[in-house]
């Protein structure tokens, strides 16, 4: 069953907006909040349709408003990974 | 603040263009007759009938402007970035010191994010609806430089985006005036535009205006008896517009230029035979500077190149100021029409112009056309004294506009 680590986030991350002004994606971000990363709401909605297309999986509007932080993403991909298998 | 009388002045410049990513580059290049007007070699041209194009080569983007930003936004956008930072260092102005509400952007575009649009539309049409971007969504429409630059100078004042094709950089700085005399103390104000793409140029290819020669120096002819359509271009200018007052009181002691007068007509219906409203925007600038014919110095023309356009305008200069009764001259005939970046860039060379009184030249004119009696200025710069300088542009469609410019 394919899964989302961190790292491969990270790698989606930078990708879907380049390097980020503020903190950069270094160390254990899993519960820093995405505005303190710097990426803003559509930042957040590229990384989502990422998702989406690599994973084949549906996230609505709602769920992307609950992503907030990296750990949200992780949580929220591997749970309908999970339930797609 | 709200006085009819407070005047709007210019006090830094910035450029981005053909001729040159830099105001300096720009103007020397200007001064030699040096035509930026190349074959396209941006993408394969082989299945479209224009060739020429005026581009900007040899810049970075992200030499001016973090990548994250270079990559949330269009190349109209990262030109608009470089000609601010420029403008404001010329204007010795640093944005955070002026209060938030009192410093406004007004651009003027015309062809949106072509290159970003481009490739988010290819994505579309080959990989399907969830391969597009999310930064589309703001990269591509008319108002993002306008937006973009008021997120990253804190320019929460009045602010806005005129979308009147080529008339548009000088309707920008029109509102730009009416929005110090309603209370601001400085506009960023000017114009880029970036069409450089296949779907870019097949939009600007509708309006059959565009020649379609491919030799750089027989194509874009303004007032030219072989006139056969106008070449494009991408980049523009961006200036800082201040309030006097408010610049005297941060310390400015020289002012670059004063917009001193301006006015915008639209053209009347084709059915109708009534006069075109290119010259009545002449007149109403003139009397809104108060200023008379014999006083303009020199007319940046708009220069459409197009044969019935060019008598039109002809006939406009020449009822204003008698035949050759002003010198007149197109200088972007070394970048092409640059649609919203174009008259921008005439303001900021008009205001070089003035500063080394010397008249920069029109470029591969080689015989006017009948009905074109103009004194064009041609292939070498004339040295005048310049105190007040006309500009006019037009947009397809029916916008004219006219801005007068003096020397302080």
């Amino acid at each position: 069953m394919p899964h989302l680590n961190l790292d491969e986030l990270k790698q989606v991350m930078l990708r879907c907006s380049g390097l980020p002004d503020q903190a950069s994606v270094e160390g254990d971000i899993t519960d820093v909040t995405f505005e303190d990363l710097g990426y803003d709401s559509l930042a957040v909605l590229e990384i989502a349709s990422a998702m989406q297309r690599t994973y084949k999986i549906e996230i609505s509007d709602e769920s992307i408003e609950t992503m907030v932080t990296p750990g949200a993403v992780l949580d929220f991909v591997n749970g309908a990974l999970k339930a797609a298998a | 603040m709200n006085t009819p009388a407070s005047r709007a002045v210019i006090t830094g410049l910035g450029v981005v263009a053909p001729t040159g990513t830099d105001v300096e580059a720009h103007w020397q290049a200007t001064l030699a007759g040096k035509s930026a007007i190349h074959h396209i070699d941006r993408f394969d041209t082989s299945g479209y009938p224009l060739k020429l194009f005026g581009d900007v080569r040899d810049f970075v983007a992200t030499d001016h402007v973090p990548v994250r930003l270079v990559r949330e936004t269009d190349l109209m956008t990262h030109l608009a970035f470089a000609a601010t930072e420029q403008a404001l260092a010329d204007a010795g102005l640093d944005p955070a010191t002026v209060p938030e509400f009192d410093l406004g952007v007004v651009t003027a575009n015309s062809s949106g994010g072509a290159h970003f649009g481009q490739s988010e539309l290819q994505k579309l049409y080959s990989e399907g609806p969830y391969a597009v971007g999310a930064y589309m969504s703001i990269a591509w429409f008319y108002a993002a430089t306008t937006g973009q630059l008021s997120i990253r100078h804190g320019a929460r004042g009045a602010c806005g985006v005129i979308a009147t094709e080529q008339a548009g950089g000088l309707d920008a700085f029109g509102q730009a005036r009416r929005n110090l005399r309603k209370g601001g103390r400085a506009v960023l104000c000017g114009g880029t535009d970036a069409s450089l793409t296949p779907y870019g140029l097949v939009a600007q290819l509708a309006n059959g205006l565009l020649s379609q020669r491919d030799d750089p120096l027989r194509a874009y002819l303004p007032f030219d008896a072989d006139a056969s359509g106008y070449v494009s271009g991408e980049g523009g200018a961006i200036m800082v517009v201040e309030d006097a007052d408010a610049a005297r009181a941060r310390g400015v002691d020289r002012f670059l230029a004063e917009v001193a007068g301006y006015a915008a007509t639209f053209d009347p219906r084709q059915q109708t035979r009534r006069e075109p409203g290119l010259r009545r925007a002449i007149e109403l600038a003139l009397a809104d500077a108060q200023v008379r014919p014999q006083d303009v110095d020199v007319v940046f023309a708009d220069g459409y190149g197009v044969p019935r356009l060019d008598l039109v305008e002809a006939q406009a200069l020449m009822r204003t100021f008698g035949e050759r009764g002003a010198p007149v001259t197109v200088p972007k005939t070394m970048t092409g029409r640059l649609y919203a970046g174009g008259a921008p860039l005439d303001v900021a060379t008009a205001v070089l112009a003035m500063r080394d009184s010397v008249i920069p030249p029109t470029v591969n004119v080689t015989s006017l056309a009948p009905g074109c009696r103009i004194d064009l200025v041609r292939d070498e710069p004339r040295e005048a004294q310049l105190r007040t300088v006309l500009v006019a542009a037009r947009g397809h469609g029916g916008f004219n506009a006219a801005l007068v410019l003096t020397h302080p």
